[in-house]
């Protein structure tokens, strides 16, 4: 059966795919923040996964307000990243993998989450931020991939709880699926941001910390939050933290930390990323 | 019984985009959608009043469009990832539509963000 290695989290605001670009690294204001990521590349070279199934959410890209699913799944080919109106350059698409799409799929109709499926798919910067972060090398595909988007445009989003069980769900799909291969998870977005209102620009580094550390040692503590705990304490869009809970779901009930980053800020974002490895 | 909705415990500073919103805003967002395509970004600067009415927005979305003002777009039913395509055709950044919206120069915006680190 198809093995989950562990799973990666990292912030995926738009400016650090124009600071790529621009090749950023050492500047004063990015060095900080990207000196997070060797590790995280490092421990990827040596475990090398096979697929990386990414949980993010959507901006407006690939769905829009006349059909928005809670949870939908990938199931194309191929993925594409085009223009998403605000100046980031796309990048070459992304090999999908059908097989393990339908077997996740199945899987988790059986295990009673309805989910979306997408024979086409276009994914936006919260899916190839995280993807260049991780693996740098722009030009190379070295792994297929899964999204998994979660809806957290449009009130009333999934609960936590319910992510962490939608999490768990896909971790059985995965190890059930008839493969040698290994699979890494990815949850994309947060930590506390929020864009809107006259409460624009708020970060709460306290509620980041507690939740770096339960995400390892306790998500079921942060799966007792509602969603409008979470948009009070880290932000209206802090609420991509279910995306981490969702990757957080997907691994076995303990793990080890690999190495974490946090850096504040990055655009209007608290930065936060965590390589987790699975205990057997 | 329903859960207690969250317009019922507002978060002050922080629109919650719900239903209610998200039929309010509807037009508005398609049109901001629509702005994910450089063609139609270019028509919209050709003639923005023309391509509001194409998307049928309604008076206070097309004042709210002509201020540029983000609190009226948000309050006229305007998601903030929509209208980070609108604010996208001028090259604004969400740093200067945070600035915008709590009255602050961007530099100021900017030290707020950094003191949060602190």
């Amino acid at each position: 059966m198809a093995k989950i290695i562990g799973g990666l989290s990292t912030s995926h605001i738009p400016a650090i795919g124009n600071a790529i670009s621009r090749e950023m690294f050492e500047d004063e204001y990015w060095k900080p923040f990207f000196d997070g990521y060797p590790p995280a590349q490092q421990w990827l070279e040596k475990t090398k996964p096979d697929i990386a199934v990414v949980i993010y959410n959507d901006h407006g890209l690939n769905f829009f307000l006349d059909k928005l699913p809670t949870f939908a799944v990938g199931a194309a080919p191929e993925y594409t990243n085009v223009d998403e109106g605000w100046g980031l350059e796309p990048l070459p698409p992304y090999p999908g993998d059908p097989d393990l799409s339908w077997h996740m799929i199945e899987s988790l109709v059986e295990d009673e989450f309805d989910i979306t499926s997408c024979q086409e798919m276009h994914v936006d910067h919260a899916f190839t931020v995280p993807m260049s972060l991780f693996w740098p090398d722009r030009s190379k595909r070295p792994v297929k991939t899964v999204p998994v988007v979660v809806n957290t445009v449009q009130h009333p989003l999934p609960k936590p709880a319910r992510c962490l069980a939608f999490g768990q769900a896909i971790g059985r799909a995965i190890e059930s699926y008839d493969s040698d291969e290994t699979v890494v998870i990815i949850g994309t977005g947060g930590l506390s941001h929020q864009l809107d209102g006259t409460r624009a620009g708020f970060i709460n580094k306290d509620f980041d910390m507690m939740c770096m550390e339960k995400i390892v040692s306790d998500p079921e503590a942060l799966a007792k939050y509602s969603i409008h705990d979470i948009v009070e304490l880290a932000g209206a869009q802090g609420a991509e933290l279910i995306n981490w809970i969702v990757m957080r779901g997907a691994l076995t009930g303990k793990v080890s930390e690999v190495h974490r980053n946090y850096h504040i800020p990055i655009s209007n974002t608290a930065a936060g990323m965590m390589v987790l490895e699975n205990q057997a | 019984m329903a859960r207690k909705s969250l317009a019922e415990k507002p978060i002050p500073g922080t629109i919650m985009f719900d239903g209610k919103m998200a039929q309010k805003g509807y037009a508005l967002n398609k049109m901001c959608y629509s702005f994910n395509e450089a063609a139609n970004r270019d028509e919209f600067q050709r003639d923005e009043d023309a391509y509001c009415t194409k998307y049928g927005l309604n008076d206070e979305q097309r004042a709210a469009i002509k201020h540029r003002n983000v609190l009226e777009l948000l309050e006229a039913g305007g998601n903030i990832y929509y209208l980070a395509k609108f604010a996208g055709i001028f090259g604004l950044g969400v740093q200067d539509v945070g600035a915008q919206q709590t009255g602050m120069s961007v530099d100021e915006f900017k030290a707020k963000l950094l003191a949060a680190g602190e």
